[in-house]
């Protein structure tokens, strides 16, 4: 066992957890004590190394700062919100009267305790997610979402996650689980964010899904933390019958941050819409792994990815869709583009379609690119400023993808922001700030 | 206005402007025509400054200032603007986002303040119906699936909104039909005044049954070799750039 893997386990020792969750930490714990920990020769792992992890020392839990944390921008200030402070709950920043579908762990009643023991732990296959053991062997808290049948969740629900400076690295764990029953409706934002200070944290997040039938299911989440913090984090989705999942992700990049995405379509005729954004910059790293399993006939995918690597940074996209023999008639497509905004960005990207049905129309791709020059000279000879062009065109490059993303408040937000997340200091996208958009439609 | 002199410029090892000199006043109309190859687009490009297009001897002055020291950028804000001959699509960026950036970007130099979106949306509005252009145009990506006649319309649009001093206009007869002439046409003709200037490069005499010059110049090998009124285009018109080899030799 690595070093790395004892340090976790010990850190498990030290939590005290409701006693209804020891079956999942005990099963996680053991799981993750047995993994081989990943190499270079580790497919899942050959690009992005743990190193960053396994040189930092992680020895107790954080006891954050709570009001240091209501410095960060809210995405949106207005709607329901649950926060966490470097894993541990902010009732003070949260709202104050959530829906009665929302509960934590820590205060869930028989029937949602009976929920989350039946499905924590089970949409997630922790046995090839390394990671997903370790959520399970850690969790003490987390968030229910729970909408019953035919049900629409009234409003959007930000679940923030907030990292902020403590003494010496602290860890911190994240886990959410939704269930949408038959004809349910919820649209959910992960927000991960921190304050400007440095800080070398850990983050271990995981959100597992079930969507029923008919079910429809929106959900964006957001990695927008500092650049020091580690982030490994896991999405899982188990689709159901004629269901229907619009999904938006953005990350920065950091020391090391890596994101996978498992969407198992399991019932006939689920849609899949997966949009993905990643913007490392300076030395960041940013580690997208998606895996779309179709295992009955008549599901639809269409996932696009597009990452603007800039400075030294570097990312990583392995995208796969995997089709069984039982699922014909399965559209499927998958688009990864890139844009290296400087000569030392670099990219390692591998989309992968594993096809075993024959009746199926599926398409995958990739493309590497820079800013087109010509483009630049355009934008310029209008007297609009070389950094300012450069913006422009990085914008144009994801502006279809924001466009899509599920909330309106987050699309504005990022907006807003972009100069921030492309590693502009300047103002430079004033005029995308300006309703433009919407005054037009 | 606009002052060249002996002016040449090479393109990677290929000299195409050799000794050119040309005066721009305000308020006059010049037309520079010539055959294939002659430097006509590199001139546009030489004097908004493109990467690539090397000055290698000569002086550009503008209004009383070294041009060639200038960023393209700061040329457009001084007043310069070049219609492109094949103007860039840019998806993903509204036209309405960049036309805003790029006046915002002029008015910000000259010290005003910016337009609010209303303000300026109401200006590209009535712009638009000055060149025909359907609003529609304004929602979609920067010249993303125009039709050439739409593209050259929108090159229109932005040199109406920017209110250049001094207007290129590079082979925008290329690729028009009758309808798109006439309005690209009649857009610059509703621009022309005083204090403006114009040079309109073109292989073609017809643009210039639209755009009436003051001067025509014929460029060939990258000099001027015949200046004259517009007369002179009739002529090359009925005759060819051929006969005036013997000109240059």
């Amino acid at each position: 066992m690595s070093e790395f893997q004892q340090q976790a386990l010990e850190l498990a020792r030290q939590q005290q957890a409701p006693d209804w969750l020891a079956p999942l930490r005990t099963s996680g714990a053991d799981q993750w004590a047995q993994a081989a920990w990943p190499t270079r020769r580790t497919e899942q792992w050959k690009y992005t190394p743990l190193i960053p992890l396994q040189k930092t020392w992680f020895n107790r839990w954080g006891e954050p700062d709570l009001a240091q944390a209501g410095s960060i921008d809210w995405i949106d200030p207005e709607a329901s919100r649950l926060v966490f402070v470097n894993g541990r709950f902010a009732a003070d920043l949260s709202s104050n009267d959530l829906p009665a579908e929302v509960v934590r762990f820590a205060e869930a009643g028989p029937e949602q305790r009976a929920l989350i023991e039946q499905h924590l732990g089970q949409v997630v296959d922790s046995e090839r997610h390394l990671f997903a053991a370790l959520s399970n062997a850690w969790t003490d808290d987390g968030v229910l979402l729970h909408v019953p049948a035919g049900q629409q969740l009234s409003g959007p629900l930000y679940v923030v996650h907030v990292s902020t400076p403590e003494a010496e690295p602290t860890p911190a764990g994240q886990r959410l689980l939704i269930v949408l029953d038959s004809g349910a409706q919820a649209s959910v934002v992960e927000h991960f964010a921190s304050t400007a200070d440095s800080q070398s944290g850990f983050v271990n997040s995981l959100t597992e899904v079930v969507v029923g039938d008919n079910a429809r299911f929106r959900h964006c989440r957001v990695h927008l933390e500092q650049e020091d913090l580690i982030h490994v984090g896991g999405v899982h989705v188990n689709l159901g019958r004629a269901s229907h999942m619009n999904g938006f992700t953005l990350a920065q990049g950091s020391r090391l941050k890596r994101i996978d995405y498992q969407i198992n379509h399991r019932g006939e005729g689920a849609e899949l819409v997966l949009n993905g954004i990643y913007l490392p910059r300076n030395r960041q790293l940013v580690d997208y792994h998606t895996n779309v399993e179709h295992c009955v006939p008549h599901c639809t995918t269409s996932e696009t990815f597009r990452g603007i690597i800039g400075d030294s940074s570097r990312a990583v996209f392995n995208g796969r869709i995997h089709i069984h023999p039982d699922a014909q008639k399965t559209l499927a497509e998958l688009s990864n583009k890139n844009l290296l905004t400087s000569d030392r960005a670099e990219v390692d990207t591998k989309p992968e379609l594993e096809i075993y049905a024959d009746d199926v129309r599926c398409a995958h791709g990739a493309t590497v690119s820079q800013l087109d020059p010509t483009a630049l000279y355009y934008l310029q000879s209008r007297g609009i400023s070389r950094l300012e062009a450069e913006v422009m065109l990085s914008f144009g490059f994801i502006n279809e993808l924001l466009r899509e993303a599920p909330e309106p408040a987050l699309q504005a937000w990022l907006r807003r922001h972009l100069n921030v997340l492309l590693g502009r200091p300047e103002q430079l996208t004033r005029h995308l700030d300006t309703g433009i958009e919407d005054s037009l439609s | 206005m606009l002052s060249i002199k002996n002016l040449s410029a090479t393109v990677g090892d290929t000299t195409i402007l050799r000794d050119l000199s040309l005066s721009v006043k305000p308020g006059e109309v010049h037309a520079i025509m010539g055959p294939n190859g002659a430097g006509k687009s590199t001139l546009g490009n030489i004097l908004t400054g493109r990467e690539g297009y090397d000055v290698t001897g000569g002086s550009v002055e503008f209004d009383g200032k070294n041009l060639l020291e200038l960023d393209t950028e700061e040329r457009a804000r001084e007043g310069i603007f070049l219609a492109f001959q094949y103007p860039v699509e840019i998806p993903g960026v509204s036209n309405m986002e960049f036309l805003k950036a790029a006046v915002d970007a002029k008015r910000a130099h000259h010290g005003q303040e910016e337009l609010s979106s209303v303000e300026f949306m109401k200006l590209a509005r009535e712009t638009c119906k000055q060149v025909r252009m359907d609003q529609a145009f304004l929602k979609r990506g920067v010249n993303e699936g125009f039709s050439g006649g739409e593209k050259k319309r929108n090159e229109i649009l932005q040199m109406m909104l920017l209110e250049p001093r001094l207007c290129i206009l590079d082979e925008t007869d290329s690729g028009l039909d009758i309808d798109a002439l006439q309005s690209v046409s009649d857009g610059v003709n509703a621009m022309r005044t005083a204090d403006r200037g114009f040079i309109v490069v073109t292989h073609y005499q017809r643009l210039l049954d639209y755009i009436e010059p003051d001067f025509v110049h014929v460029l060939a090998k990258g000099r001027i070799v015949k200046s004259g009124t517009k007369e002179l285009a009739k002529e090359l018109e009925a005759k060819g750039y051929g006969w005036l080899d013997s000109e240059v030799a």
